[in-house]
């Protein structure tokens, strides 16, 4: 049995550091919510400043210049689970960004919400704290420039179905679905129509056609469809029996991977009670169980 | 310079857990087999590396003279490093002339805490640690920057695992699997594991090596170099600091039949290898490497060890080792090894 004992090591309080007066400097910018760099013998700018150029170990200039805040994100990683000592307690960003006007390149945190919203290039600014005390977490984290915005849009009408589609909803209401035969051409349309789109005529003969038919193309949906029982849901066109126009509905009772082209079909309509001139009367179409049709 | 080699080379069996020995406790059997091997029992000069913050306690190097025997006084030395770092002031040291053997040791039980959020305590104070940037969330910022292709990533885990198992001084770890992130991009099987262990080394110089060892591993070449600290300033898909570390030991001066490379994370190993220019024929962390064992501050000596060992066992007639320190391969060290009388 190893005997275990807990054993913390802290500076209470934290360790004192001096500055000198390079970081110090960029650590006081930071406070008045400025970003500085410091210029090296050689032009060029470092960000954050260091005392001396890493290339060529020369002291570096007196010379600081504003950069920023904007700046481009290098490379990133994504800390899918932050820890307790990271900066943001959400998922966010570790990114190397390269402050506009800088030579180098600033590590810190990046709150893009998700990691589908990094990409080489993104802009990004800081985002300041309020209380700010001279600490390279005076900025709190990053953020992506602004790229996109929601523009909200309602307005409310009062519709009428119009006198044809009318018709075949007062059919529908008793369960009976109503069509149009076309006097010139003789197709008959389902819905119910007042004009032939082939002859431009009127049509003035109504027929009635029964609830069976046969699928001729279908499409599975995985987007959620508030028409639709669930997801994934089954859309088809269906040619009912004496029609020569197919009609689009919903098709149940059964698998969406089983509906195939020439599956025979029939209304499942809603119980009496609940039904009225509108097409949540019909639930949906589902198999006759009949052998398929030839399409 | 002055003819060192590797003439002895032991390591504990590494553990990913703590199996209750102190650091002076865990030392105590490489200390002896490396003793055993040579017959000396004193050395002309001792030196260590291991890091204070995995236990927590200051100077805790010094306890582990306990497992020494320091007395009569000994001439000792520590670095706050891999004890890779150890074994170059010891190589340093041997070349002055007045003393012809030396021990290097190096030690670690990363078991003992969080070693991502240690490493932490390793980061510029003013600028990275107040960020709270651990070693795995930096490790991964150079893995992207890298942009290695995931296969390829998976199959140097797969082939160190594999080559871990059949080292009884490695843990035994599964094939890697799994499509979660740690950090993105690296899964967790990129990430060396938490290890605890020791290892030691014996360097001799001149006939002494001779003497002691039938066939030294002699130290051609050996030279460390370092690059900027903070990542923002480097290019962090390449390791200039290894490339020059190479070409100063003469790594390129010939085919090396083995590499153990210090890579604690998979896209490490591809940093390295075009780094090192590492011929494909060249194998490459056939002891399975920290990937498969990582006892932090033993890590980098276990690296020349291995390397030593392929060479002093006739089984290579040259091999490169490398050691790194330092946040995404800041500072990096090359040795090369060669057999012969």
């Amino acid at each position: 049995m190893i005997q275990r004992t807990r054993h913390v090591l802290e500076f209470p309080g934290g360790y004192t550091r001096t500055t000198g007066p390079v970081i110090g400097r960029f650590l006081t910018e930071l406070r008045d919510r400025r970003l500085v760099g410091v210029r090296t013998a050689t032009g060029r700018t470092l960000v954050p400043p260091l005392e001396y150029d890493p290339d060529t170990g020369d002291a570096v200039t007196g010379e600081f210049v504003e950069v920023g805040p904007a700046g481009t994100v290098e490379s990133w990683s994504w800390a899918g689970s932050p820890r307790a000592g990271h900066p943001l307690d959400r998922p966010f960003a570790w990114a190397l960004i390269r402050l506009d006007g800088a030579d180098t390149s600033l590590l810190h945190a990046v709150d893009a919400g998700d990691v589908r919203a990094m990409r080489p290039s993104l802009r990004v600014r800081p985002r300041w704290r309020a209380e700010r005390t001279g600490h390279v977490t005076d900025i709190e984290c990053f953020v992506p420039e602004v790229t996109a915005m929601t523009a909200p849009v309602r307005v409310e009408y009062t519709v009428t179905p119009g006198l044809a589609l009318a018709r075949f909803l007062s059919g529908i209401a008793r369960g009976v679905f109503l069509g149009s035969r076309c006097g010139t051409c003789g197709k008959v349309y389902v819905p119910y129509r007042l004009s032939c789109p082939e002859c431009g005529v009127a049509v003035t003969e109504e027929v009635e056609l029964p609830d069976t038919g046969t699928v001729t193309t279908f499409a599975i949906n995985n987007l959620p469809d508030p028409r639709a029982p669930e997801v994934p849901f089954v859309s088809a066109y269906v040619l009912l029996d004496g029609a020569d126009i197919p009609m689009i509905v919903l098709i149940g009772g059964i698998p969406a991977h089983e509906v195939r082209e020439g599956m025979r079909v029939r209304a499942v309509w809603a119980p009496e009670s609940g039904r009225g001139p509108s097409m949540d009367s019909v639930r949906w179409f589902a198999p006759t169980g009949e052998p398929d049709e030839e399409v | 310079m002055r003819e060192v080699a590797v003439v002895a080379f032991a390591q504990t069996r590494h553990s990913a857990v703590d199996e209750g020995r102190s650091e002076p406790e865990m030392i105590l059997g490489p200390l002896e087999e490396v003793r055993r091997a040579t017959g000396l029992r004193r050395f002309g000069f001792t030196c260590s590396g291991s890091c204070d913050y995995l236990a927590g306690a200051p100077f805790s190097f010094v306890s582990a003279l306990d497992a020494l025997g320091a007395w009569p006084p000994i001439s000792e030395s520590h670095v706050e490093m891999d004890a890779a770092w150890a074994l170059y002031e010891a190589w340093a040291r041997l070349q002055h002339g007045d003393v012809d053997s030396a021990l290097v040791y190096g030690f670690g039980k990363s078991s003992q805490g969080d070693l991502r959020e240690i490493m932490t305590l390793q980061l510029d104070p003013y600028y990275l640690a107040p960020l709270g940037l651990d070693q795995v969330s930096l490790a991964a910022l150079q893995a992207s920057a890298v942009a290695a292709d995931r296969a390829e990533l998976d199959e140097i885990v797969r082939r160190s695992r594999a080559a871990g198992r059949a080292n009884p001084h490695a843990l035994d770890l599964p094939d890697p699997e799994g499509e979660e992130f740690e950090v993105a991009p690296l899964r967790p099987y990129d990430i060396a594991p938490i290890t605890d262990g020791a290892a030691a080394v014996v360097l001799a110089a001149g006939d002494l090596a001779r003497e002691l060892c039938e066939r030294p591993a002699w130290i051609k070449g050996v030279a460390h170099r370092i690059e900027p600290h903070y990542p923002g300033m480097r290019d962090l898909a390449r390791s200039a600091s290894a490339a020059e570390a190479a070409r100063a030991a003469g790594a390129g001066k010939g085919r090396p039949d083995v590499a153990e490379l210090h890579a604690q994370f998979s896209h490490e190993e591809i940093v390295l290898r075009r780094a090192l220019d590492i011929p494909a024929a060249t194998a490459v962390n056939p002891s399975g490497g920290p990937l498969a064992a990582n006892p932090v501050m033993a890590t980098g000596l276990i690296r020349i060890g291995e390397a030593a060992r392929h060479v002093m066992e006739g089984r290579a007639g040259r091999a490169v080792a490398h050691a790194a320190g330092g946040p995404c391969l800041q500072h990096n060290l090359v040795a090369v090894l060669e057999g012969g009388r």
